[in-house]
């Protein structure tokens, strides 16, 4: 049996990526992993981007993944800089400890 | 050499660019200067913010007077437009910004902050907000989008010495980039059915085509109302709003409530009014049910807290519904009664804030509506201020508050959706019975004996005096906003 890879099966994969990141974000409590799920997001849809690119056979949709990757470091460097933030104050501190304000 | 002459690049209109390049550039320039000469005074850094905020609503006079004779037109390769929609909101950011950094002055210094920092996030997330007024790509508006959205989750977090300004701030970050990652794969799937980003293209090939398989499309206005709705705190996606108001600093939650949301609502009316213009039948109705539950929600929510801050975040997201009114009437009455709401709520946010800040004392801790005790005998004319913000607030007469409200209300009746508006005005009788509380509160109670001595600072009274003088006089004369906000029409057009 040929198997064709067209954008279709990348964009069912995006989508399947997307999913896991944002599940894993609600459900894990250490926040470097939600960072991950958040990242893990950003590349599902830069896969998106590319997959449609190709089928629609324009660069623009390469032309955004740039964009993306430079969005999702700059995020990733302010993410980490509240987390050492609060580690200082908090060693271990999860999720769940987060909950000063509530109401 | 051959293969860079063969490079098209776009033109660029600098002219279009100075109110974002004033404010990017200004704070950029704080960075620069501050890490050379160590001991600027900080009245230097703040002199500098609110010039460089005034400089960027000069550089928009002429470009008015531009849009009034010429109409819109678009630069860099149609990717940036300009029309007096963005001209109108760019002037209320950068009113934002410079009122918030006075705010922040005497603040950073009573909580011994001192630095450059706060004044300099506040510039760059207000030239990310122009950008997002002036986007005319889905691209652009998410650049911009994430530019003012990371400055403000380090300032949501900039309190080094309160747990709650960290924790607001971590809870903005995560929540943030989850609605963003939402957005971006809305963006994504619309490029997938519509081949494009470019808003003005996209709603062509909407208008000319009928896009039979439409699970894409409407799977990607569904993600990037998501990613909006979060952005300006509308129900479903408000819970956030709540906790990071009342953990940030105050004077940022002042710009998280007066430019932040001035420039969600830029990028919302933007996307939805241009691009996805043809689509009204499809994102309507999920807008209006989204503006009902914002109203009700948000005005039932705060009755029941009894910290100031958080009652505040829960009338923002009250006040959000009202201008989602305004957008889900997807006409020019509703656009300019959005605006107009706009205008008026980041003078009323800005000085309710203020006053909040000069109360917080030391230590930003003391917000409980205890605490707020006979203010009138303790310091009469800051609780006439907040007397005014609130009153406007609730929508009273002869303050903006009223004026603003009655045009998007009008507005949702011109468009037929009565409903909405018999929701709004019982929101607003709900809501005004919390600000009534909280004058009460002021006006009627003894003050207990051992309450802190409150000190006003005087760049905070400037916030504060312009604001209330701002809410009173266009309150009485709400007619030159009024024709401004009309005249601020969404009116891209495809590139000259």
């Amino acid at each position: 049996m040929d198997l064709v890879l067209t954008p279709t099966w990348y964009l069912v994969l995006g989508a399947l990526l997307f999913s896991i990141g944002a599940v894993g974000l609600l459900v894990r409590r250490n926040p470097l992993v939600m960072f991950m799920c958040v990242e893990l997001m950003l590349n599902a849809v830069n896969l998106t981007f590319v997959a449609l690119a190709w089928g629609l056979n324009d660069i623009g949709g390469q032309v955004a993944v740039f964009f993306v990757m430079v969005v999702a470091a700059a995020e990733v460097v302010i993410g980490l800089a509240i987390v050492v933030a609060i580690m200082r104050r908090r060693q271990d501190a999860t999720a769940d400890d987060l909950s000063v304000l509530r109401g | 050499m051959m293969l860079l002459s063969q490079v098209q690049t776009p033109d660029v209109d600098v002219a279009i660019l100075l109110p974002m390049l004033v404010l990017a550039v200004g704070g950029l320039l704080i960075l620069t200067f501050t890490s050379v000469m160590k001991n600027l005074p900080a009245w230097c850094i703040t002199g500098w913010t609110v010039l460089a905020s005034i400089v960027s609503i000069i550089t928009v006079i002429p470009l008015w007077d531009r849009w009034m004779d010429e109409g819109a037109t678009s630069t860099i390769a149609d990717s940036v437009g300009f029309d007096g929609f963005s001209l109108f909101l760019t002037v209320v950011i950068a009113v934002g910004v410079g009122m918030a950094s006075l705010l922040s002055h005497s603040y950073l210094e009573r909580e011994e902050l001192a630095g450059p920092e706060l004044h300099v996030l506040l510039l760059l997330s207000g030239a990310g907000g122009v950008i997002m007024a002036f986007s005319n790509d889905l691209l652009v508006f998410f650049l911009g989008l994430e530019t003012l959205s990371m400055a403000v989750y380090v300032l949501a977090a900039m309190h080094r010495r309160r747990f709650e300004s960290q924790e607001a701030g971590i809870k903005y970050f995560v929540l943030g980039s989850f609605s963003s990652a939402f957005l971006l794969y809305g963006i994504a799937l619309l490029y997938g059915a519509t081949g494009t980003t470019n808003l003005v293209a996209m709603q062509s090939v909407l208008n000319t085509t009928v896009i039979v398989q439409d699970g894409m499309l409407l799977g990607g206005i569904a993600l990037l109302m998501v990613g909006l709705a979060f952005k300006v705190g509308a129900v479903p996606f408000h819970s956030w709003t709540p906790d990071v108001y009342q953990g940030a600093p105050t004077p940022v939650v002042a710009w998280m409530a007066s430019g932040v949301k001035a420039a969600g609502f830029a990028g919302l009316i933007r996307v939805l009014s241009v691009a996805l213009r043809p689509m009204v039948d499809d994102w309507g109705p999920a807008l209006e049910a989204i503006a009902a539950a914002t109203l009700v929600l948000g005005a039932f929510s705060a009755i029941v807290q009894t910290d100031v801050k958080r009652l505040l975040a829960y009338s923002s997201i009250s006040h959000a519904g009202f201008i989602l009114l305004g957008v889900t009437a997807a006409s020019s009455r509703g656009t300019a009664a959005a605006l107009f709401y706009l205008a008026s709520y980041t003078f009323l946010v800005l000085g309710t804030f203020g006053v909040l800040t000069v109360m917080g004392g030391e230590g930003d801790s003391d917000h409980s509506l205890d605490s707020f005790r006979g203010l009138a005998r303790r310091k009469p004319l800051l609780s006439v201020a907040l007397l005014v913000f609130l009153l406007a607030q609730a929508g009273v007469p002869l303050t903006t508050g009223f004026f603003a409200k009655f045009e998007v209300i009008g507005a949702a009746i011109d468009d037929g959706a009565y409903w909405l508006a018999i929701v709004a005005m019982m929101a607003a009788v709900v809501a005004a019975y919390l600000y009534i509380k909280v004058i009460v509160t002021m006006f009627l109670d003894e003050p207990d004996e051992d309450a802190p001595s409150i000190d006003v600072p005087r760049t905070a009274a400037i916030v504060i005096g312009l604001a209330a003088i701002v809410t009173v006089v266009f309150g009485i004369f709400p007619g030159p906003i009024d024709d401004l906000a009309r005249d601020a029409l969404v009116q891209l057009a495809a590139g000259s």
